[in-house]
């Protein structure tokens, strides 16, 4: 059969099992989106290129697939650097096609060309530009097969425009050694020493803490974990990324640990003497000040990317392999540590000491954005998605929501891309239409990609936006509250510029606000008797709320700084 | 006239922690700009650099570069070079585990005050004299780093010397010291 290579990426993008592509097409791309129109793959377009690979990152993350973006050369493919960024540092599986000059005008400053391959060498796990249709079913299993195994990432195509229009006789790789990839070996198994090197620290072990990472829900370890901790009955702090790892609702999970943790967590770890690190990073928002972090502790630490051991942190114990992999050895080996009631004991001492809390709710406002969270959490059906843009609302989320599963929580970790929770939501809602979806946003975040509700409304997309409005870029307010005499440098934004009610209309969305606390309960409830256009809510909140716990950057974890209510209470 | 004494002081032209790694890589548009893009990105110091298609291969190329490990973590620098999908294989030698060669090419003015000397220096060396006219001449060494830096050395002494290295290339030894 021969087909156009822009033909051929389609049929290999639905031999991958690809249901939708987020993109927007221009002209080196624009061979590709002719077979679209006769393809059973649903095309999702964006108004702007970063909206659609936020989209495939969240579609990623709720369904843990590999998301597809599509986008052309030049600025569509720089405007959706951003995002490819951002999937690198959360290890999201992710692929995107790009178009690109015609191969003959590579090199020659030709219209809308850009080193998109080399742009994106550092941000991807691997790149490919393609030099011939008939090498495009192998670039595209193998992008697949780079993107979702071993550490997941991004994977970006480069296909020039000519080796699009040029045809091919059909073909599709059916192993992985067609795949020509002679130097990506992700399988990993368990080495039996360090295997018993780990049972008997666990063995040892007084004070153990689970410190867990993103790569337990990315090797779908969730229900290993919570039979894990069933019979051992260690304490687990969830970071960010991990988030429904373990439900909240569990009792051994302490919830987040880090600059913004749940004082409990925080503190287990520093004071544990066994950290056992599952598919975790060290990352600097959750250590502070590395040197005395968890100084007392020895390590296990389980990566299935053995470049992370000893990167931040000397582990004892490496074992390379996926969280599912190491759980299922370790319950096997038999791991087991002492009786740990005193441990949990000092524990729960923490847990009822320095809850995390929040000034009462007024009637009148503004509201409270924890509180905001909470109802509606409160009113949010079972399996709810919660996605997230970055700052205080984002902390605010997480420490708030209680999550239950595993995929409901969807937000920017380690790159912290503001604006990441519009277009990151209505991609989660792509992947699982029968949930709801909620993007709990900031002000400051939310008219970053904002324009995406357009896109939202045409294609059908339901979400619901809660804006927590509180006028300002909060966390670089906080900070300056905090750190620089209350010195505020360029972050008022302004509540009521943009109009938040009359632009989610104009989107052709449901706008909604509240001030008062009748108000928030009103909206809350009509935003969840909507559920055929997108929702907006403009949450008018306090800004000089803050997000409690905090660590100061480059603080030690031991300086961990409470609520000022919890302060004066304990002196 | 005799040679000028050897600068004194020690130059090393080796970090005092180096490492050799032989990198056979996919021979594939872009490969050294990946590997010199982890490097710059991450923070490690190349020391020096050699390229040339590996045994026999037109599939791959062996890259041999000399890291140097006081930057980084030697583990943390391999640990990342092997995320590089087109990497194939790493081999980190240590350098009493390897076998290391480099060559050396130099040309400088000569005439009846400094040619004795020259030729010395290039006969202490074991050089070879590779090119001459009536009032240059050009000497290249192929041999261990050591023996280029004390040619490199010994040529500093004369003015208007025109040199060029070309980075180690290595391989195990075939005999390799027990570890300590």
């Amino acid at each position: 059969m021969e087909l156009t290579g822009a033909q051929a990426l389609i049929k290999s993008l639905e031999h991958e099992g690809v249901d939708t592509i987020f993109g927007l097409p221009g002209g080196a791309i624009l061979p590709v989106y002719d077979p679209i129109l006769d393809s059973p793959i649903r095309h999702i377009l964006v108004r702007h290129e970063q909206g659609a690979g936020h989209m495939a990152e969240g579609y990623a993350l709720a369904s843990g697939r590999a998301g597809v973006a599509m986008v052309t050369s030049g600025p569509g493919a720089t405007n959706i650097v951003t995002p490819i960024a951002n999937a690198h540092m959360d290890s999201t599986p992710l692929v995107v096609v790009t178009g690109q000059v015609a191969t003959a005008s590579i090199g020659s400053d030709a219209f809308q060309e850009c080193d998109i391959t080399g742009i994106t060498m550092g941000i991807t796990k691997h790149n490919f530009l393609v030099q011939s249709a008939h090498d495009i079913p192998r670039a595209v299993a193998a992008a697949f097969h780079l993107a979702t195994t071993g550490r997941p990432g991004p994977v970006l195509i480069d296909l020039p425009k000519d080796v699009a229009q040029s045809t091919m006789q059909w073909w599709y790789p059916s192993s992985v050694e067609e795949l020509d990839l002679p130097g990506y070996q992700p399988a990993s198994s368990i080495d039996g020493d360090a295997l018993d090197r780990a049972v008997a620290l666990i063995a040892a072990s007084e004070r153990p803490v689970l410190y867990v990472g993103g790569g337990t829900l990315k090797s779908r370890a969730s229900a290993q974990l919570r039979a894990f901790v069933d019979r051992v009955r260690i304490p687990v702090v969830t970071t960010l990324m991990a988030r429904g790892a373990l439900p909240d609702s569990h009792e051994m999970n302490l919830g987040m640990p880090g600059m913004h943790g749940v004082y409990a967590a925080v503190t287990a770890m520093q004071k544990c003497d066994l950290l056992i690190a599952l598919g975790a990073r060290f990352d600097d928002r959750v250590t502070g000040q590395i040197s005395s972090f968890a100084a007392g502790a020895k390590v296990i630490h389980v990566d299935v990317d053995p470049a992370e051991f000893h990167k931040v942190r000397r582990a004892d114990v490496a074992l390379q392999c996926d969280v599912a992999t190491a759980l299922g050895a370790l319950d096997a080996a038999g791991a087991e540590p002492a009786n740990l009631d005193v441990w949990w004991k000092e524990i729960r001492n923490w847990q009822e000491r320095y809850p995390l809390v929040y000034d009462d709710p007024r009637p009148e406002g503004p509201l409270r954005p924890q509180h905001v969270i909470e109802a509606i959490a409160a009113k949010a059906p079972p399996g709810t998605i919660v996605a997230a843009g970055v700052g205080q609302h984002q902390m605010w989320a997480s420490q708030h929501w209680r999550f239950e599963e595993p995929g409901t929580w969807i937000n920017s970790g380690g790159a912290g891309t503001m604006g990441f929770g519009v277009p990151a939501a209505i991609g989660a809602k792509v992947a699982q239409p029968g949930r709801t979806v909620w993007c709990i946003d900031g002000d400051g975040c939310f008219q970053m990609t904002a324009q995406e509700l357009t896109t939202a409304r045409a294609e059908g997309i339901p979400i619901k936006v809660a804006i927590l409005n509180n006028a300002y870029l909060g966390m670089v307010r906080q900070w300056q509250e905090m750190f620089y005499e209350e010195r505020y440098s360029e972050v008022y934004l302004d509540a009521d510029l943009p109009d938040y009610v009359k632009w989610a209309e104009a989107m052709g969305c449901v706008g909604l606000r509240a001030r008062t606390l009748e108000e928030m309960h009103d909206v809350i409830e009509r935003a969840n008797e909507i559920d055929d256009v997108p929702v907006v809510i403009d949450f008018r909140t306090d800004a000089s709320e803050k997000v409690f716990p905090m660590v100061a950057s480059g603080a030690s974890n031991d300086d961990i700084m409470v609520h000022p209510r919890q302060r004066s209470a304990a002196s | 006239m005799t040679a000028p004494e050897p600068y004194a002081g020690v130059t090393t032209h080796t970090p005092v922690r180096h490492h050799i790694l032989s990198v056979l890589v996919e021979n594939k548009a872009g490969v050294l700009a990946r590997i010199a893009g982890l490097f710059a990105r991450r923070g490690f110091n190349i020391y020096s650099l050699a390229v040339a298609p590996a045994e026999g291969h037109a599939r791959f190329s062996r890259v041999t570069i000399v890291v140097d490990a006081e930057s980084a973590p030697l583990e943390q620098i391999v640990g990342q070079l092997n995320k590089l999908v087109n990497v194939v294989d790493i081999k980190d030698l240590a350098p009493r585990d390897a076998l290391e060669r480099e060559l050396l090419l130099a040309t400088l003015p000569v005439d009846d005050g400094n040619r004795a000397a020259v030729l010395e220096v290039v006969a202490n060396a074991a050089a070879s004299i590779v090119d001459v006219n009536a009032t240059s001449l050009s000497v290249v060494l192929a041999g261990t780093p050591h023996a280029c830096d004390l040619l490199e050395r010994a040529l500093e002494g004369f003015s208007d010397v025109e040199l060029q290295r070309t980075g180690r290339v290595a391989l195990p030894r075939l005999t390799q010291t027990e570890s300590l």
